[in-house]
Formats: structure tokens, C-alpha cells, sequence
């Protein structure tokens, strides 16, 4: 928890540039929205999602880019590893993955309120978003943002670990980015995909991102099976995280003097 | 306090065709008393900072036995840590963009330090290396020194019997340096703390150190008191055209 909550305060030294990211978020979303709006006004009822639907998707993935951190990084831990400052932090008396997700944690949290309120309420003023009448649900899609945030950590860290393998991380964070942005359901709602690409999407650890936690709010999903498929991914790259922090310590070059 | 026994630890370096196997540390063994203050010199590339990665548990040798404070690093790495304080000199421990005493308050949270031992211990050291004038001030605004003595003081604060220092007056000017030779040297006689220390400044050396061990090519090559180390090259008069001729040499026999 106190990790956490300096995590949250060293991201607020960067205002700045969670407010342009904001900013930025908030612009694209409209520009996606009025393509959703397009696409939904040829094909009403697309996907199960009506046009409202649809519109809402569109700004809760927009929201979704901070703190599930979509694009990438967010974690100085593949820096550390080039630099081989991670040897500071490996004689910490703390497991580094619980370490570095306590600090990420903070981070999210810091960007939920800088980064995905604004496009939110811009996104809700402009378009009329739907909002859930239920207290459970907004209760429930708390719970599932935060699945989706560790579900988000788990996989970067494995990403930024690979940076002990591979001497640079940039072709696995590429390779991430793509992954992530398309089976998150960030270009489009996984739900449009067709066949048996829909299913394969579905059951990747990406969708717990965007996908889940949006259908959630939507109420479009069973919300104990969308939990327990979140927690499931959770706990599954947590423990690959782990095997993978133990295999780095025996097998590695800390770079540097 | 410290005991390697036949220590060793090698890297395949290279792609499949062209792996080669580096030897970093070779047949390693040295004993560290409690309340000792001991130097480790050697060439770049000798293997110092490999010692100094398993002695503290980042790394995992790949043969030999290791024990700190009763301890094996690589497997009890956390326990560890609780019982050594370590200073990269080079590297800091301190985050970036948080005022100094956060960065303290954070590492007593992590190293679980009672609240009255933590203040008695902070306002002790406080005195000791004047850091008083920059307590909250961001350590990404600090100076190179008072970083440093924001470090060795963070790897102080859980009182811990053993320090491992790698380089810590590296780029500091004379007058921080003398200060922090003091310090340490104070340290080491008053709470009876275990210091390693790796440095390529001899005058750390001369001024700290009552034992002196060397490493080349992953091997030990000298492990005597600085006056032995003198005695090895009688034709030198400064230790540091004795060390110099030590690294050029090759082994030597104490």
C-alpha cells in the first residue's frame, strides 16, 4: 500500500504530461467515436452493442490507455535492466515483481484520475455515454479495472524481464504493442471478430484490459465468470512472472561494473 | 561474517557457433571476520563486482559455497538483505523523483525498521553526514556528493553488520571524500560494523583498510595487510605504483 502510494506521487511530478496525454486520448476518442457511429448506422445492432454501446466502448477504451498503460512501458524496470541498476533492486529485502507492481498500482491509480476522467466526461458531454444504474455494477467494474491493471502489469513486466535475454527490448515491446492494442479490444471490440479468430480473442490475457472490464460496465457479460477469467489471467502471468524473476537471477548478466 | 569457499562463477557469452565460456571468478575463497575492514582491489574486469553480486545474492555462483552473516545469498536473498547494507557507487538507491526523506521513510517501510529505531538512526546519521540542508529536496536535484551520502545513508538505516561498498567515493572531490572516509571509518570503529570495499582510489585504501585483498582474472592474487602488500614490490616506494605493478605482473606470492 505505501509502495502504492508513492508510486501515485512519483507519477504526479509528470502533471504535464498526463494532461496532454489526456488531451490526446480525449481527441481520438471522438475521432472513433463518429467512425463507431458510422460503422453501428449501417449495421444497427452489430455485435450486440447499439449505438450508445458502442460510443461508450469507444470512450471507456480511451480511458483504458493510462492506466492499463495500452501502449506499452510504464514500467522503468527494462531501463534498469540495460542500465544494470536492477542490482539496486534486487538487494531490496522485496520480491521485485510484488515490488514493481505495488508501484505500478500507484501509477495506474495517478492516471485514472488525470488521463481517463477527462476524455470520460468530454466523451459523456458530447455524446451521452450510458451509465449503470446499479451501484453493483460500478462496484463490479472497480473490481475488474483493477484485475485488468495487474492483468496489464503481469504482461509488461514478462516484457520488460525479456530485456535480460534479449540485450534490447524494443522488437518484444513492438510485437506487444501490436498484440495489445488489437486483441485488447482497442481497435475494435473483440466482439466484431468473426469465428474462431472472436473465441481465440476472447481467451487471450489482452482482453481482460479493455474488452472485460468494458463489457462489465456495459452489463453485455456473466460478471463472475468475467472476474474469475480476469483473476485466472492475473494469478497465471503473476506465477510466470515469478518463475521468470528466479530464472533471470541464475542465468543472467547484470550489465554494467 | 563473510566465508566463500571455492567459489566459482562463469558466463557463456556469444551465439551458438562462437560461445565461448568467461570465467569472471575462479577457485574463490577468502574469510571476512566479524568487525573487519577489508579492500578489494583489482584490475576492470577482474571479477570484483561479480564477487560483490553473489556476496549480496543477485547473482547465483555456479560452483563453491558462499555465506553471509550465516546465510546463503542466493537463496536467502531477502533474509539477507535485512542484515547488509550495499552501496553501489555508481548506481543509486534512492528514487529519482521523490524528496530524500520519502526515499527513507519508503525503505523503512521495506525493510521493516521500527518507527523509534528508524528516527534515532536517521537523526544519527543526519549529523554524521550533514544532510540536513537537503532533506527534501529531490534526489534527481542533488548534487553527486550529497547522493552519495543520501545512498550510504539509506543503506544504514536497518543497522545492518555488514556493508558492501562498491566504489563509493567514485567522482566525489577531495573534501566529500575525506568526509566520507571519516564517516566510514567511524562507522567501523564505533559500531563494530563489517566493511568491504571495493575502490579503485588507493587512498581509500591507505586510509581504511587493515587488510587488502586483490583479484585478477577471477582468481585472488594477494590477501594480506597493506603492509605485506607493500613488502611484495620493495622497490616502490607509493602503493599505488605497487598496485599498479601488481595488476601488470600478474600473481604474486604474499
Amino acid at each position: 500500500m505505501r509502495i502504492a502510494g508513492y508510486g501515485f506521487r512519483r507519477h504526479s511530478a509528470y502533471r504535464a504530461a498526463a494532461l496532454a496525454g489526456a488531451f490526446t486520448n480525449t481527441v481520438f476518442g471522438i475521432l472513433r467515436a463518429y467512425v463507431l457511429i458510422a460503422l453501428w448506422e449501417a449495421r444497427p445492432g452489430l455485435a450486440g452493442y447499439d449505438i450508445a454501446d458502442a460510443v461508450t466502448f469507444c470512450f471507456l477504451s480511451q480511458a483504458f490507455i493510462g492506466p492499463m498503460q495500452l501502449f506499452g512501458g510504464g514500467l522503468e524496470l527494462s531501463g534498469r535492466v540495460r542500465t544494470g541498476d536492477i542490482a539496486v533492486d534486487l538487494v531490496r529485502p522485496a520480491s521485485l515483481q510484488m515490488w514493481s507492481l505495488a508501484d505500478d498500482l500507484g501509477r495506474a491509480c495517478y492516471l485514472l484520475l488525470l488521463r481517463s476522467l477527462p476524455p470520460t466526461v468530454v466523451g459523456a458531454a458530447l455524446f451521452g455515454l450510458v451509465t449503470p444504474v446499479s451501484p453493483v455494477t460500478w462496484v463490479f467494474f472497480a473490481a475488474s479495472c483493477a484485475l485488468g491493471m495487474v492483468v496489464s502489469f503481469a504482461w509488461r513486466y514478462l516484457m520488460a524481464l525479456s530485456a535480460c535475454w534479449v540485450v534490447d527490448d524494443r522488437g518484444t515491446q513492438s510485437l506487444s504493442l501490436l498484440m495489445t492494442l488489437f486483441f485488447s479490444g482497442m481497435v475494435l471490440p473483440l466482439n466484431l471478430f468473426p469465428g474462431w479468430l472472436g473465441s481465440l480473442a476472447g481467451a487471450l490475457p489482452w482482453s481482460a484490459m479493455v474488452q472485460v472490464p468494458a463489457d462489465v460496465y456495459l452489463g453485455k457479460r456473466d460478471v463472475l465468470e468475467a472476474l474469475g477469467f480476469q483473476a485466472a489471467w492475473a494469478a497465471a502471468l503473476l506465477a510466470l512472472g515469478a518463475l521468470v524473476t528466479r530464472a533471470a537471477r541464475h542465468r543472467v548478466v547484470i550489465q554494467g561494473g | 561474517m563473510i566465508e566463500v569457499d571455492r567459489v566459482g562463477r562463469s558466463f557463456t557469452v556469444g551465439r551458438r557457433r562462437t560461445r565461448t565460456t568467461v570465467h569472471a571468478v575462479q577457485d574463490l575463497s577468502f574469510t571476512v571476520e566479524a568487525g573487519e575492514f577489508v579492500g578489494y582491489l583489482g584490475p576492470n574486469g577482474a571479477g570484483k563486482s561479480t564477487t560483490i553480486k553473489m556476496l549480496t545474492g543477485i547473482l547465483a555462483p555456479t560452483s563453491g559455497r558462499i555465506q553471509v552473516a550465516g546465510l546463503d545469498p542466493a537463496r536467502r536473498r531477502t533474509a539477507l538483505a535485512r542484515k547488509i547494507g550495499v552501496v553501489f557507487g555508481q548506481r543509486t538507491t534512492l528514487w529519482w523523483d521523490l524528496p530524500l526523506k520519502d526515499s527513507f521513510e519508503l525503505i523503512r517501510h521495506l525493510y521493516k525498521v521500527d518507527r523509534v529505531d528508524f528516527r534515532r538512526r536517521l537523526d544519527e546519521l543526519t549529523g554524521l553526514l550533514d544532510l540536513a540542508g537537503f532533506m527534501n529536496t529531490p534526489v534527481r536535484q542533488l548534487s553527486l556528493g550529497q547522493r552519495m551520502r543520501g545512498d550510504v545513508t539509506a543503506a544504514l538505516l536497518h543497522s545492518p553488520a555488514v556493508l558492501v561498498l562498491d566504489e563509493p567515493t567514485i567522482g566525489l572531490d577531495v573534501v566529500s571524500k575525506a568526509a566520507m572516509r571519516e564517516f566510514l571509518r567511524r562507522l567501523n570503529a564505533d559500531h563494530g560494523t563489517t566493511v568491504l570495499l571495493t575502490t579503485h582510489d588507493l587512498g581509500d585504501i591507505e586510509k581504511l583498510c587493515r587488510r587488502v585483498m586483490l583479484i585478477d582474472h577471477g582468481r585472488l592474487t594477494f590477501d594480506g595487510t597493506l603492509d605485506d602488500l607493500r613488502a611484495t614490490v620493495p622497490e616502490e616506494t607509493s602503493i599505488e605504483d605497487v598496485v599498479a605493478r601488481l595488476y601488470t605482473d600478474g600473481s604474486v606470492s604474499p
